[in-house]
């Protein structure tokens, strides 16, 4: 398929510790079209924030595969990593963190041509700086200011800025509204879709607000413990989640309505998420679920369809369950 | 063992009958080098027994400055408490002497807050800092009020709490740190528990307990709870009234079927139309243009109209007056018969 921009295979990186190693990411594998979102949710700990930075190349992963546009930038070395690694930008969290408070606007947004000099537009980096101050929303005439002269709505809008500097293809965007006001975040969302469709953009979008996955994601994988249990597209995850998982995390979502109050599916979940240095065997969900069979300490249940899963679930008994009705 | 919990210091002109918490025309200021920050401008909130109030507002309304104004903990200077009363059972906390404000804190309101690791003491175990509250209000030994902490810890459903009351604060998952936290604002069974933001910094299976826990503690002890925070999804959940924040007001103050069902405030209805919704889908989201005011330079009259689709040239004039709209709904809108579509 040639619209696969971005493919990964076996995708694991495991952080060494005195015992042992942090299995973070553990056998990803995703792959995203070209113009599409991919949502990427789950809870503190599950590998999201790994799994982001392995595929901008921040970290090194220890096994598998990172296909841009068929070429694995894992093997990629040089020049060719260089010129690889400008098709695949990031959107960071934190407004007031990614920002260099002792550099400008116009010095933040223009260093990707510093590192990447052959792709400095024809007409200058001044110039090209403001056309992308002018995409994101903000006055091109503000190239000097700072970023504490910004809003953290503005300030996210320089983010975006910097990371569609060198036009790249696939954007990673890591929890790019969580630090925002509600009635930011919703300006900022539009401009993401916006730019989206005019650039053909294609998002890895990963957040743990699963009304904003769902509203701006096209397919949707939940993580748990450093692996995909669930994947598919939107309308299947949200209204026939079939893992425990994914039901428990969809019921927990607080909803804007209080008609619902009392009659909503809720499932508790007991407990918390075991260590990723010491993962459960089999099934790592089991030791919350309340589905699991001895069979689930023995046999990890792999990210397939099943017969009672239209799409691709890890569980021995996937079985659809609608949480959200009403919703 | 004597019962040491008769030992409640008496408050001057405290009167069982009067209302449990009520805030009046309350005022706070910060003085800074830019220049005043006005973060409380005239706040009236009331709170009964057994009933949860939602403060919601965004960053900056001062939702937090009021509820640390309620409990004497603003930093004085650069805050100052500069108009209002705080009505405590008839007594007016602000007017109380430091010494006597100790006493009502922990005592008769509690509160907790969004950040639990850096509200505990991390060199202290649980069990020493959950004890230090018996010791210090109550006179209570060493050992039982260890006993009592490792109580507390179970009622919080901590598991094994006999073992990890000698733990330390690290050694607790972020809900369990919560879970600790709202022990130590229980301890001493207070009548109002504020609490700040108080899942703001958890997962979602993991504020779903917390919220369930601290649903379930507050009907056994009958407790005001004023919940404050910005997760509209969380007030529908729990709240049975809310008060809408913008500016350093209450801009709007409803029962919570009310206010979700027929929003009386420009502000609350362009709120609740910019969360992401189903029906939404595929289109671009309600949006509230603009940001919401610096705090030393509040627009005039209606401080929102500078963002509101509904402004026209009063708005900027004057501020508008509190409607009351309904029992228990009031509203200060100049156009709340068009917001509502009345």
């Amino acid at each position: 398929m040639s619209d696969v921009v971005l493919e990964t295979r076996g995708l694991t990186k495991h952080f060494k510790i005195r015992k042992g190693a942090v299995r973070a990411v553990d056998g990803v594998d995703i792959q995203l079209r070209r113009g599409e979102t991919l949502g990427v949710v789950g809870e503190s700990g599950c590998g999201k924030t790994t799994l982001a930075k392995l595929l901008v190349g921040l970290e090194k992963p220890t096994a598998g595969e990172i296909r841009v546009r068929g070429e694995d930038m894992v093997r990629l070395g040089g020049p060719a990593l260089r010129r690889a690694r400008r098709n695949i930008q990031m959107v960071l969290q934190d407004p007031y963190t990614s920002l260099n408070p002792r550099m400008t606007v116009g010095d933040i947004i223009g260093e990707p041509y510093d590192i990447h000099p052959d792709a400095v537009p024809r007409t200058g980096k001044a110039r090209a700086v403001q056309e992308l101050l002018d995409i994101v929303g903000l006055n091109p005439d503000h190239i000097n200011r700072y970023p504490h002269q910004f809003s953290g709505g503005q300030r996210q809008r320089i983010g975006i800025a910097r990371a569609l500097a060198l036009r790249p293809e696939i954007i990673v965007c890591d929890e790019p509204v969580s630090a925002l006001d509600v009635s930011i975040q919703a300006q900022v969302i539009n401009l993401l879709e916006g730019l989206q469709r005019e650039l053909g953009l294609a998002y890895v979008f990963i957040a743990h607000d699963l009304s904003v996955v769902r509203h701006i994601s096209d397919r949707v994988a939940v993580m748990y413990l450093g692996k995909i249990v669930e994947t598919g597209n939107h309308a299947a995850i949200y209204e026939q989640p079939t893992h425990p998982y994914t039901q428990a995390l969809l019921s927990a979502v607080p909803v804007p309505d209080p008609r619902l109050r009392g009659r909503r599916d809720h499932i508790t979940l007991e407990g918390d998420v075991p260590s990723p240095a010491d993962p459960p065997s089999g099934c790592r969900f089991r030791t919350r679920c309340w589905k699991a069979q001895p069979a689930c300490a023995d046999h990890e249940p792999l990210l397939e369809i099943r017969q009672r899963s239209p799409h691709p679930s890890a569980c021995h008994y996937a079985e659809v369950r609608d949480v959200m009705r009403r919703f | 063992m004597t019962d040491i919990t008769a030992q409640v210091d008496v408050l001057p002109g405290l009167d069982p009958r009067a209302p449990l918490l009520h805030v009046e025309d309350l005022n706070v200021e910060f003085r800074t080098r830019d220049g005043v920050a006005r973060a409380v401008n005239g706040v009236n909130l009331w709170l009964n027994p057994g009933e949860t109030l939602a403060v919601l507002g965004e960053s900056g309304c001062g939702k937090s400055v009021t509820a640390q104004a309620i409990m004497g903990i603003l930093d004085t200077p650069p805050a100052h408490v500069t108009g209002g009363r705080v009505l405590y059972r008839g007594v007016d906390l602000l007017q109380l002497p430091e010494s006597e404000r100790r006493k009502v804190r922990a005592n008769r309101i509690a509160m907790i807050f969004q950040d639990a690791l850096s509200a505990l003491n991390p060199v202290y175990t649980v069990g020493f800092q959950l004890g230090e509250l018996f010791r210090v209000h109550r006179g209570t030994s060493r050992r039982e009020a260890k006993r009592r902490a490792a109580e507390l810890l179970d009622q919080v459903r901590i598991p094994d709490a006999r073992r990890r009351v000698d733990d330390y604060p690290h050694e607790f998952s972020g809900g369990m740190r919560q879970r600790v936290m709202i022990a130590m604002a229980l301890a001493l069974d207070p009548e109002v528990l504020i609490a700040d933001e108080p899942t703001t910094a958890l997962d979602v299976t993991v504020q779903a307990q917390i919220m369930n826990l601290l649903a379930e503690l507050q009907r056994e002890r009958n407790m005001g709870l004023m919940l404050i925070t910005h997760d509209m999804g969380v007030v529908a959940d729990v709240a049975d009234r809310i008060a809408v924040m913008y500016a350093g007001k209450v801009v709007e103050e409803a029962p919570v079927y009310d206010i979700y069902a027929h929003p009386a405030h420009a502000y609350t209805k362009a709120l609740l139309e910019s969360i992401p919704r189903l029906d939404l889908k595929g289109r671009p989201l309600n949006v509230i243009r603009g940001l919401p005011p610096a705090l030393t330079d509040i627009p005039s009259g209606c401080a929102f109209h500078p963002r509101c689709a509904y402004a026209r040239e009063i708005c900027r004039l004057e501020p508008p007056p509190a409607y009351q709209i309904a029992p228990q709904r009031v509203t200060s809108c100049h156009f709340v018969r068009e917001v509502l579509g009345v």
